[in-house]
């Protein structure tokens, strides 16, 4: 190869200036614009902030988000969700429209740059990028909404995403079609006319969803997308960009690990993003428990309906899916069963299974669980951390003779009244109670119902003799805290029975 | 599994494949059996060869994936175009005889109508003078000069005893009818456009370089889906009542791919016994992935679950637009087709899945003690009492909305079109070349002229039989034709290959238009492989 000589003089070329030293001439940026209110954070901040400005902006994206993050555990429909979000929103990180502030330009910054310093905090790791691209679509969702349909438009506009609106004439002339298409998305009805409902033109392979399910009007091999389902569309791309985007600044991340100034800041951030969802807090460990692999049936009493059920299906089949070992492995690694009492629980669990089967295809699968082996990363971590309730309710719903999942969510009203039933829940308040809240889609209040009935009379002692504090009562968004109250509530008992019964020992319930 | 040949290396007979005079005469007069379609396979190879041959196939299409595992070594495909003994422009060669062959007294010195529709001679006869070669090469490689789309393109034999030779490929038309004439199938099946060469995949360094690319968008529809409906027929039987299952069918399908998803090539092949197929060649339908597939095929799924799952056709209201249209076109066809035609509901047992179907429970009583009361009142009668006993005995709550909606689904149920929808989802499932002898009824899977769709009786497509007859029984007109009279010019085959070859025409038109570019990266690609 012949090196080219950036520093000859070349008389054809007398203007070429290397471009190392061009590029670093003169650095200035072009100051950014912000002509919309969303914004699809393409292009990284380039101006000064202080350090102060860099800490709070990331902080107060924070609290909003994890508020969102919260709104989701607790399974609020998209309007209750904007309602409670808005003063947290007005007061962390307003953001108007073009014709309603002088503010603008400030507020848009502030969202842009926190949006960037948090990508920086969250880049880490998968779960946290993961994490943090699905709540930053709930808060670009839910702006999107919020927002001003005129400007709204002019943003997709901005988009360059390859779209046609369809015209009047056209709309006129589909009217029957198109209309049933909306109302179809709507669930009921709307709009009056079909006059008041744009929809943009797109190729149908770019909706294949929407086509399967036949929820657009196809013409010509063009999808007729309502804006409803547009929001969808822009929604989806954001995330995938976003995603993108976060792997390339993991990628880039460690240039920064040598700056003392926003190392520390970036770590703290990142460590105070920890919602009830994360991982379900290890101390496994509960003090007067016998977690043993010849126990787990007498603990079973304790479990959450979707544990119970797994168990149930192992006891009676003698086998269970991938998810549902899954599921069910990583359950009881929550309550502190150890990896060897693990392997006994289901060699003997697997009734069908021969010694040789089991070791091929299941020893392996229960250690990488508990990062006995399997890659370095999984092994340091020490496995995978059990599932929360969200993970259940929206990841691999379960198919044919599968038996992981939410009870709550995946049953039909029969076969979980059913379930509960073979579980003694067989008060008719309850079991209407646990219905309505499956209609409204609120499971964690429907197991949480189900909780507060079995364990009503401990509660109401811990409550009196104020055993366990408020914070302590609070919503069970995770199997295994179900678990771990359970156990204890009902050992309370047991425990107060033995004094009672002069067993005399002095017994601490362990918080 | 009986027949199960290992790779067939024949030792090199005699050059037979023009000499068919003698080789028919021969095998005409042994007895007819799989031992013969042997040995006459064996006889006519004309280059030493390894072929693979595939076990024993089962005869369920859905199967026909799985056997390609079972696999003997794939050894030298010899390139047999090299060898000169067989001129490059059989067809031309033919034509030029062709005037002459009718005068010769015994062209057959056998009755064709007493053979079967498998017999080699009568089959040879076929592959040789009537199949459309040419065009069907056209119609796999969108234009006339070989391209990658027929070269990477896999050919399936089914051989006479029953054995399956998966991964052909050839590099033009002749070269496929050869190796067909070579080895006799009794069925052709065509594949997906591959990433190398299918008889090339096992010189490659990984497995990943071989895999399907592209292959035109398939439709099964079989009769025999509809046996829960149909009353005249069941299993592989048709008659002309039920086949106005497969005019609706096409009707729905058709608009759908015309007008909702923009396809123009769209041809409808009979299968030859129960059923038919669609072939849709638009560029953009032959590059559709699975996942693409998958999605046309759920536009279309209309009635879900088995038999036994009651009722199956459960749709969202309002409906959506393409199936406000297919209940348009199928309305008329469920007065005259079903009601009266199939009188589905005229036995009280059968009457009884009807009253399911209904919402209303006080309805369905006294629906049946009406109709308990009357045996044997006809299917139309019934339907139309569905309204007036509704209309006089409405309840209160009476949800005259949900009758509605019950009838229209009811109207789906009994003429929406039941595809064997994995055959659509794969981009690499075979599907039965057009134009091959069903080996069972001997007709031919005839490409059907859409427009002239309610005209089409599956029951008067030529057979393999018939066709020979009718080549011997030409007799020249008086007025000479300025080009040679084709054989299948003769026959009754001719209607359906003029169809075949300007829809094939249309098809290379609009290929041409987009496809400049690409072609040159063809010839690059072929310059290496000579």
């Amino acid at each position: 190869m012949i090196r080219q000589d950036f520093n000859r003089i070349d008389p054809k070329r007398r203007n070429t200036v290397d471009y190392r030293k061009k590029q670093f001439a003169d650095p200035s940026y072009k100051e950014t614009q912000y002509p919309h209110s969303l914004s699809f954070y393409a292009a990284p901040p380039t101006a000064d902030i202080t350090l102060e400005q860099f800490e709070q902006w990331a902080i107060d994206r924070l609290h909003v988000l994890a508020e969102l993050e919260a709104c989701s555990f607790r399974n609020k429909s998209s309007a209750e969700t904007a309602l409670h979000m808005k003063p947290l929103l007005d007061k962390y990180l307003p953001l108007d429209t073009n014709s309603s502030s002088s503010q603008v330009f400030a507020q848009r910054q502030k969202d842009h740059y926190s949006h960037f310093i948090l990508r920086l905090a969250f880049c880490s790791t998968k779960d946290m990028r993961q994490r943090f691209s699905r709540v930053e679509t709930m808060l670009f969702r839910l702006r999107f909404n919020a927002d001003d349909t005129r400007e709204r438009n002019a943003f997709i506009g901005s988009l360059n995403l390859d779209w046609e609106t369809v015209s009047d004439e056209e709309k006129r002339q589909y009217a029957a079609e198109l209309m049933a298409t909306v109302v179809s998305s709507f669930g009921k009805k709307t709009h009056q006319s079909i006059d008041d409902e744009t929809f943009c033109k797109i190729d149908w392979m770019r909706v294949p969803d929407l086509v399967e399910s036949r929820k657009v009007f196809l013409r010509a091999g063009k999808a007729y997308v309502p804006s409803k389902e547009q929001q969808s569309l822009v929604v989806t791309e954001f995330t995938a960009r976003l995603e993108k985007a976060l792997e390339l600044t993991a990628r880039a991340r460690p240039d920064l690990d040598e700056d003392d100034r926003l190392s520390p800041i970036l770590d703290h951030l990142s460590k105070s993003f920890v919602a009830p969802d994360s991982k379900y807090a290890g101390d496994s460990a509960i003090e007067g428990a016998e977690i043993t692999a010849r126990n787990i049936d007498n603990l079973a009493q304790h479990f959450p309906m979707c544990m119970s059920h797994t168990h149930r299906t192992l006891r009676r089949d003698g086998h269970l899916k991938h998810f549902g070992r899954l599921q069910y492995t990583l359950f009881l690694k929550g309550i502190g069963l150890s990896l060897d009492e693990c392997l006994t629980f289901w060699r003997q669990g697997l009734k069908k299974k021969t010694e040789d089967e089991f070791n091929k295809e299941y020893r392996y699968n229960v250690r990488h669980v508990y990062g006995d082996v399997g890659g370095d990363s999984n092994r340091r971590g020490g496995g995978y951390s059990p599932f929360s309730c969200q993970k259940i309710l929206t990841e691999h719903a379960p198919g044919a003779g599968e038996a992981h999942g939410c009870p709550y969510r995946h049953f039909n009203m029969e076969s979980l009244a059913g379930l509960l039933q073979a579980s003694g829940v067989n008060d008719r308040a309850v079991l209407q109670g646990v219905k309505e809240d499956k209609d409204k889609q609120k499971f964690h209040l429907a197991c949480n119902r189900v909780f507060e009935h079995v364990h009503r009379n401990e509660l109401k002692r811990a409550k009196d003799d104020g055993v366990m504090t408020a914070a302590q009562l609070e919503m069970i968004v995770h199997p295994n805290e179900y678990f771990k109250r359970s156990f204890l509530l009902k050992n309370m008992g047991k425990v107060s029975q033995s004094q009672r019964d002069g067993g005399g020992g002095d017994v601490k319930i362990e918080e | 599994m009986p027949h199960s040949v290992s790779p067939v290396t024949e030792a090199s007979p005699p050059p037979a494949i023009e000499m068919d005079e003698p080789a028919v005469a021969d095998t005409a007069q042994q007895p007819i059996g799989d031992d013969i379609a042997m040995t006459d396979a064996v006889a006519i190879a004309d280059a030493p060869q390894a072929e693979e041959v595939v076990e024993d196939r089962d005869a369920e299409k859905g199967e026909k994936k799985e056997t390609s595992g079972i696999k003997l070594e794939d050894l030298f495909t010899g390139d047999s175009d090299e060898d000169d003994e067989f001129p490059n422009a059989p067809a031309k060669k033919e034509a030029a005889n062709s005037p002459n062959e009718p005068s010769s007294p015994s062209e057959f010195d056998f009755d064709p109508s007493e053979l079967t529709a498998s017999d080699p001679a009568l089959l040879r006869s076929f592959y040789q003078r009537l199949f459309p070669w040419r065009y069907l090469f056209q119609w796999l490689n969108h234009s006339p000069t070989p391209t990658l789309d027929f070269e990477h393109r896999e050919f399936v034999f089914t051989l006479p005893n029953e054995a399956w030779m998966r991964y052909q490929s050839y590099r033009s038309s002749d070269l496929l009818r050869k190796d067909v004439l070579r080895l006799m199938p009794t069925r052709i099946d065509i594949g997906p456009v591959y990433s190398t060469n299918p008889r090339e995949r096992k010189m490659l360094q990984n497995v990943a370089g071989f895999r399907p690319l592209s292959k035109e968008l398939c439709f099964d529809i079989d009769l025999t889906d509809y046996d829960d409906i149909r009353t005249c027929c069941d299993k592989a039987n048709i008659c002309n009542k039920c086949w106005q299952f497969m005019t609706m069918a096409v009707k729905v399908i058709t608009a759908v791919l015309r007008d909702d998803f923009g396809f123009k090539h769209i041809m409808w092949v009979y299968s030859g016994r129960r059923g038919i197929h669609a072939w849709v060649s638009d560029r953009t339908a032959r590059n559709m992935d699975d996942s693409k597939r998958r999605v046309i095929a759920g536009y279309l799924e209309v009635i879900t679950g088995g038999a036994q799952s009651g009722k199956r056709v459960n749709l969202r209201r309002p409906l959506h637009p393409h199936l406000v249209r297919s209940l348009d076109i199928l309305k008329g066809h469920f007065q005259e087709d079903v009601l009266e035609a199939q009188d589905p509901w005229r036995s009280s047992d059968r009457a009884e899945k009807l009253l399911q179907l209904l919402p209303d429970i006080s309805l369905r009583d006294t629906l049946r003690k009406k109709w308990d009361s009357s045996p044997g009142r006809s299917s139309s009668s019934k339907w139309a009492d569905i309204d007036a006993v509704a209309k006089t005995s409405a309840g209160k709550n009476f949800d005259a909305k949900a009758l509605l909606e019950a009838k229209q689904d009811i109207v789906l149920e009994y003429t929406y079109p039941r595809l064997d929808i994995n055959v659509s989802k794969k981009l690499n499932h075979l599907l039965k070349s057009p134009f091959v002898i069903h080996p069972g009824t001997g007709r031919v899977c005839v490409p059907i002229d859409t427009r002239k769709f309610e005209d089409f009786d599956p029951l008067s497509v030529p057979t393999l039989q018939s066709l020979i007859r009718e080549i011997d029984a030409w007799v020249e007109p008086e007025v000479k034709a300025e080009k040679p009279v084709q054989d299948w010019e003769k026959t009754s085959l001719k209607p359906y290959i003029d169809y075949f070859r300007s829809y094939v025409n249309t098809l290379m038109k609009d290929e041409r238009g987009v496809k400049v570019k690409r072609e040159r990266d063809d010839e690059g690609d072929s310059m290496e492989l000579w």
